[in-house]
């Protein structure tokens, strides 16, 4: 016994063994916090890197001799002169005098600079401002989308600049001169979806995903909250709640292209809604978010101590006045956020929308809830799939609003959160 | 445990025959013969008449076939080791064990010669009438004025706002708290001390006009302090109100009470008046708890 080890000793050693176990499991988990941030890092950092330049357009500045002549134009408010006069000459007359050196003969490559929707700019700053005509004017229009690949990402291995060398020079030499600059990309946010990257917006998307979430937020939150508070408060206890229960619980994990195959189905083949609607999106996702909305508004209420409960039925209010009165205020904290948490996951759908018909190509901002739309997932799930390469930069920026989107839908449940706890 | 829910004891019912004597060297040897409860539990002017109560959860027995009176204006104290019943039994009083899906109620529980548990009494005037004071002070997170109030406007007992300001001041001057939480009525309750908490729960539960009112534990959560002014308090109270309080205090009780009342695993064991039970305990168990040896 005499060359054992003393207890102390003993102790000793296995503190140090403790101790080394406890710095490793430390070790671990900031492994594992390292991993999850760098991956979120290279994430933004991939898709920052790629869509910054979504948010710059490219435009030419130039004076435009707006001649009736040259346009075979002399009313501007006749609307049949309008359809057929020549908005692309002046353009392309005016560039030719930006280039020295330019003759008539390069007219086709000078084209190939300016966008193809500008000729359709003019015209309605034509129709605006009749006077106008046959006055030289200092205009604004977008590069073609050629040049804003070409200005943004000349030395960029990824993409393939579709400008010939003669083309190449006269946009060098206009940026130096500052006919053709990069402006902040206005376009992007102020129009809906195009052919032509340089056109196209996504505030159709916005607008349409608004309205979608609108109808969600207006079905999913009085009917989760009400389901909510009767399985919580009212229902009893038996065989058939806890059915239901268990089914709420599974459709949380049911995929969401189920859902989407299923508003086919019932609201377009069944009830003979239209296709491609904010109102039948909405309705479908209102599906999809139901069981979140229920299972975080009844954590809600479990959540608020009994003592309050039976402080208001000591008093004699009755059930109804105990709920409305106590309960659901000091849930109402945690509905909210469960509720916004599960609009952010609506915001961010993609798959079921695809099946109702969200998919379409629409250039148009919808302006009612029964107006053809699109969502911002499926518009970058659309330019990402599209074989332009300069629709990649927008996908990207795209990715970059509706996580801004999606990041203060989640502020916004913490602030309120913190907000209306405070009373409590 | 297992020795108290087969009966009898030779000392609570010496008449009966069945009984079998047990060595009472122990307290927890003593066995207890259901129903039978020494002292006097039954009074000429009852306010609550109860008689072969009963209260299950589920398949087990809390509360064995209790009877027992409460007289008009009287305090009675419940006391009795944790795991007793009596704040089960105290909370039959006003029906506060619906919201307990597996709880049961047997047995004649009635208010002025009124079933309270009939099936057409309407719960929430029984309410009004019998209010309750909690272990654990729980103020709604409101305002001092709205926790007041919030009785009177939910039973219509105020019209006008200043009745409701009278009623508010009368219920917070009869708690003893007036003077204290004048000047900040629209303060949070949840700001105030335990002890003032505890108290304008009271002066909430005195504000919707009660006949009687529970308190279980009512000052388990509070220091001295606050304790000393809350048993003022329900002194001054025993004047208008008939009082049931639940106490783990025996010091309490003997304090407050005119009655005691000694509960012991479910059953009722001794009732008297609560100098006589503090002095000469009538029951072996009450004696033994009493002076300390369990509980």
């Amino acid at each position: 016994m005499t060359d054992q080890p003393s207890q102390a000793e003993l102790v000793r050693q296995s503190l140090k063994r403790r101790y080394r176990k406890e710095r490793r499991f430390r070790a671990y988990g900031i492994l594992a916090i390292a991993i999850a941030l760098s991956a979120l890092v290279i994430l933004f950092a991939d898709i920052i890197g790629k869509g910054y330049t979504g948010f710059m357009k490219t435009s030419i500045t130039m004076e435009v001799n707006l001649d009736g002549e040259m346009m075979y134009l002399d009313d501007p408010t006749d609307k049949r002169q309008l359809k057929m006069a020549d908005f692309v000459e002046p353009l392309v007359q005016a560039l030719i005098r930006e280039i020295p050196g330019a003759t008539e003969e390069d007219r086709d490559e000078i084209r190939g600079l300016i966008n193809p929707y500008a000729s359709v700019t003019l015209r309605d700053a034509l129709k605006e401002n009749p006077d106008w005509l046959n006055t030289t004017r200092t205009m604004t229009f977008l590069s073609h989308t050629d040049v804003d690949v070409y200005v943004k990402h000349a030395g960029d291995a990824g993409y393939s600049i579709k400008l010939d060398e003669q083309q190449k020079a006269w946009v060098d030499e206009l940026l130096e001169r500052g006919v053709i600059e990069t402006s902040f990309n206005d376009v992007f946010f102020s129009g809906g979806d195009s052919r032509d990257p340089s056109k196209a917006g996504i505030l159709g998307a916005i607008v349409g995903s608004l309205l979608t979430m609108f109808v969600t937020l207006i079905l999913s939150f009085p009917i989760g909250v009400a389901a909510a508070i009767y399985l919580e408060e009212f229902a009893p206890q038996n065989k058939f709640t806890d059915f239901i229960e268990v089914n709420i619980n599974n459709l949380a994990a049911v995929p969401s292209i189920i859902f989407g195959l299923l508003g086919l189905a019932v609201f377009i083949n069944l009830f003979g809604m239209p296709r491609s609607v904010p109102v039948v999106g909405g309705l479908v996702l209102t599906l999809m978010t139901l069981p979140t909305i229920i299972i975080s508004s009844r954590a809600a209420i479990k959540s608020v101590p009994p003592s309050i409960r039976e402080a208001a039925e000591g008093i004699g209010a009755s059930k109804m006045q105990v709920v409305l009165h106590h309960v659901l205020p000091l849930a109402m904290p945690g509905m909210l956020t469960g509720s916004i948490i599960g609009m952010a996951q609506a915001l961010g759908e993609t798959a079921p929308l695809l099946l109702i018909g969200m998919v379409a190509f629409i250039v148009d901002v919808p302006d009612g809830f029964f107006d053809s739309a699109t969502v911002l997932p499926v518009q970058v799930f659309l330019w990402a799939g599209s074989p332009e390469l300069a629709f990649i930069e927008r996908a990207s920026a795209a990715i970059m609003v509706l996580l801004a989107f999606l990041i203060s839908m989640n502020a916004l449940a913490i602030w309120m959160r913190k907000r209306l706890e405070r009373r409590w | 445990m297992n020795t108290m829910n087969s009966s009898i004891t030779s000392e609570a019912s010496p008449q009966d025959e069945a009984t079998v004597p047990v060595p009472e060297s122990k307290p927890t040897d003593t066995v207890i013969e259901e129903g039978k409860t020494v002292g006097k539990p039954y009074s000429d002017d009852a306010k609550f008449k109860l008689r072969d109560v009963e209260v299950f959860y589920g398949e087990s027995r809390a509360i064995k076939k209790i009877s027992l009176d409460i007289a008009r204006n009287e305090v009675i104290a419940f006391i009795g080791p944790s795991g007793c019943g009596k704040s089960t039994f105290l909370r039959c009083l006003n029906r506060m064990n619906d919201s307990i899906d597996i709880c049961r109620v047997k047995g004649s529980l009635q208010l002025d010669d009124q079933d309270i548990y009939d099936s057409k009494r309407d719960v929430v005037e029984l309410r009004a009438r019998v209010g309750m004071v909690f272990q654990k002070p729980n103020p709604f997170p409101k305002s001092i004025y709205d926790n007041v109030a919030y009785g009177p406007r939910i039973h219509g007992l105020a019209n006008r706002k200043s009745d409701l300001d009278e009623i508010v001041e009368n219920s917070l001057r009869k708690a003893g708290l007036w003077e204290e939480v004048k000047d900040r009525l629209d303060a949070t309750a949840t700001g105030m001390s335990g002890g003032q908490q505890q108290r304008l729960c009271i002066a909430r539960a005195i504000a919707v006009s009660p006949e009687v009112v529970l308190m279980d534990e009512p000052c388990s959560a509070l220091d001295p302090i606050a304790t000393a002014k809350v048993e003022e308090l329900i002194a001054e109270l025993s004047e208008s109100y008939t009082i049931v309080i639940v106490t783990h205090s025996m010091q309490q009780a003997a304090r407050v009470s005119h009655r005691t009342a000694y509960f012991h695993l479910g059953h009722l064991v001794e009732v008297n008046e609560t100098n006589k039970v503090f002095t000469s305990p009538e029951h072996e168990l009450t004696e033994s708890y009493i002076t300390g040896r369990f509980g």
